[in-house]
């Protein structure tokens, strides 16, 4: 079934009403909009019932056709006052006192079926359809089936722009950023309302905020998971604008979204369980705003010999595996001494004896040495300004600790990089 | 004077729906460190859902058994997360040690304690995470002795709320009862292969429930 209202003057507030009942809304010059109404029942009941929810939504003066195609519905709606409701294989006889002008067509052939002397949708059905044939051709046709309330076309919806993006500009400097959080909460909740009309999520906002006597302040949210949750997004501007405030008061706010695809994965039954990606995204915004934005993250080794090297990336855990290969995973593991570095090494003075370090002198690292082993040579990236160029010792003191020391062969400082744990 | 006894509780245990009688502790499930001797002391690993202290002095093994139970963790596709108090974590030394970096996530939290209290607290709560490393073993202990024994059972809720294994490693054992499990580490020294340092023994105590029981391990290099 289709809808169409027909309304002189109000053609914003009829696509308005038709978006609220349908995604596929079609435009039809003059002030008609036609939309599919089609899966309706299920929650109206009888296409009455969803009439008149139309007719009370509408809120302006409009004409209510509701029919079979969309083309009976539209002839329907510009001919006839109030709601009509046609029944389906009833459109002929629903059409039929409906004055030809309505039918359009090209002013040849209007002109033509006025002189026949047919002056209403039912004289023109009545004719037979061969002789309409011969003497008006293709368009005759056509036109005739749309008289008789047979059209077939496909519903042409409007494509609106794909723009997922608010703004507001205020009606007086906000300073503080309490209110700016219903501000922040309005927009959002306008754009998420975008994205879920149209199935789609975001993985990266922007916030533009206009301030008074200052340059624009400029927050960007790229998340590692496409997203659409309203509060969440609250919660990461607001610990991102709390973090680093804007300098002046705000006078215009302008949020923007991403449109990606929504994430959709099919879980396993027997894979564990890992953290559900927008809870985990907030946590990781309040631990960024906690300890600082560098120190949280997932390490990701460089490819090269330097000492304690490697790269902070945003954490995003692969999916997990199925429990075939968990089975794999539990293997035997053979325990390794680790590392547990000192940032940065800490310099310390070291006595030498037939260059041998006996004793180290330090107000973290002191005591002496009993075991020493080395001295191992490495270097690297000779041709770079912050080449590396040392001398590492494995130590042992009197106390038990174990400690790889270096000392960097252009200075010949000493320094200890961690203890063995 | 019996009948009287048992009366009594059943009205207890009915008015305050607790059990009175002696409490069968569930047997939880276990994370192995694929580490035979641990995983046989440990009776399987540590609990998940609970609260498990690893202590020990410096060089006593206690970095190299946590990552143990992490490389198990992350290879069977758990997420995991090491708080790290002191930024002592050598992403180098784990990945050596088997553990996917890609489901590791490492907190730095630039020697404060309290931050890293905070961290495993939001973390924890966030659920979906099958082992939280929170390291203080370079911690000062004055610092540590300050978390309050609230916290700790709160940690311990929130642990057995999600199901995650919760170990804390530090120089000395701070939760008390608020841990299923207490593994006291000792250095017994170290392995020197000619010129190199070929690895570490030390022995882990294992203490649940009131029963000790001990093992050595060696850690090489």
């Amino acid at each position: 079934m289709y809808a169409c209202l027909h309304g002189p003057g109000n053609l914003e507030l009829l696509l308005e009403c038709a978006r609220k009942f349908s995604p596929h809304v079609e435009e039809l010059p003059p002030d008609t909009v036609i939309f599919d109404i089609r899966g309706l029942e299920t929650l109206y009941g009888p296409p009455e019932n969803l009439a008149r929810e139309i007719d009370r939504t509408v809120g302006v003066p409009a004409n209510l056709a509701l029919a079979a195609n969309p083309d009976a519905a539209a002839h329907a709606a510009r001919g006839f006052r109030g709601i009509t409701v046609i029944a389906p294989r009833r459109e002929a006889e629903a059409l039929a006192s409906l004055p030809l002008n309505l039918l359009g067509g090209s002013p040849a052939t209007a002109e033509l079926l006025h002189l026949w002397g047919i002056r209403t949708f039912g004289d023109f059905a009545k004719l037979p359809p061969l002789g309409v044939a011969a003497r008006l051709g293709e368009e005759g046709i056509e036109l005739q089936y749309l008289a008789r309330g047979e059209g077939s076309r496909q519903l042409r919806p409007l494509e609106d722009p794909l723009e997922f993006e608010a703004s507001l500009e205020l009606d007086y400097p906000v300073d503080n950023l309490e209110p700016l959080a219903f501000v922040l909460s309005r927009l959002l909740g306008e754009v998420c309302d975008k994205l879920r009309f149209r199935t789609l999520a975001t993985n990266e906002l922007t916030l533009r905020l206009a301030l008074e006597r200052a340059p624009e302040h400029v927050t960007q949210l790229k998340l590692p998971v496409p997203m659409l949750d309203q509060r969440a997004f609250l919660r990461m501007l607001q610990l991102d604008l709390n973090g680093r405030p804007p300098v002046a008061p705000v006078v215009q706010v302008y949020l923007r979204a991403e449109p990606v695809k929504p994430r959709r994965t099919q879980h396993g039954l027997f894979v564990p369980t890992s953290p559900e990606p927008e809870k985990l995204e907030l946590t990781v915004s309040r631990l960024r705003h906690l300890v600082g934005t560098d120190h949280v993250g997932s390490p990701q080794l460089r490819n090269t010999h330097r000492p304690d090297s490697f790269v902070m990336r945003v954490f995003a855990p692969p999916l997990a595996t199925s429990r075939l290969a968990v089975d794999e995973a539990e293997a035997p593991t053979v325990p390794r001494l680790c590392l547990r570095r000192f940032r940065p090494p800490r310099a310390v003075q070291v006595l030498l004896i037939n260059q041998q370090p006996v004793r180290l002198i330090s107000p973290a690292v002191n005591g002496r040495v009993v075991m020493a082993k080395g001295p191992w040579r490495t270097s690297g990236e000779w041709w770079r300004e912050d080449a590396w160029n040392r001398d590492e010792w494995d130590i042992a003191l009197e106390s038990g600790e174990l400690y790889r020391m270096c000392r960097e062969v252009d200075s010949g400082r000493w320094f200890v990089e961690g203890s063995y744990d | 004077m019996k009948a009287a006894v048992l009366q009594l509780r059943s009205t207890v245990e009915a008015r305050f729906e607790i059990p009175l009688g002696i409490r069968k502790s569930l047997e939880k499930e276990k994370l192995a460190s694929g580490i035979g001797a641990i995983d046989t002391l440990t009776s399987g690993g540590v609990p998940r859902g609970a609260l498990t202290e690893i202590s020990g002095a410096a060089s006593s093994g206690r970095t190299a058994l946590v990552v143990a139970f992490l490389g198990q963790a992350t290879r069977s596709g758990e997420c995991c997360v090491w708080v790290d108090t002191a930024g002592a974590f050598d992403p180098q030394s784990a990945s050596e040690m088997g553990v996917d970096l890609d489901r590791l996530l490492w907190i730095n939290c630039g020697g404060s304690a309290e931050h890293a209290l905070k961290s495993v607290d939001l973390l924890i709560q966030s659920g979906g995470f099958g082992l939280v490393v929170m390291d203080l073993a370079d911690t000062p202990e004055r610092e540590v002795r300050r978390i309050p024994l609230a916290s700790w059972f709160r940690l311990r809720h929130a642990a057995e709320r999600t199901g995650a294994a919760l170990v804390a490693v530090a120089r000395r054992i701070n939760a008390a009862s608020c841990s299923e499990l207490q593994m006291e580490l000792q250095p017994l020294g170290p392995v020197w292969r000619g010129k190199l340092l070929a690895g570490m023994d030390a022995e882990v105590e294992s203490r649940r429930q009131h029963r000790s029981r001990k093992a050595e391990f060696r850690a090489v290099r």
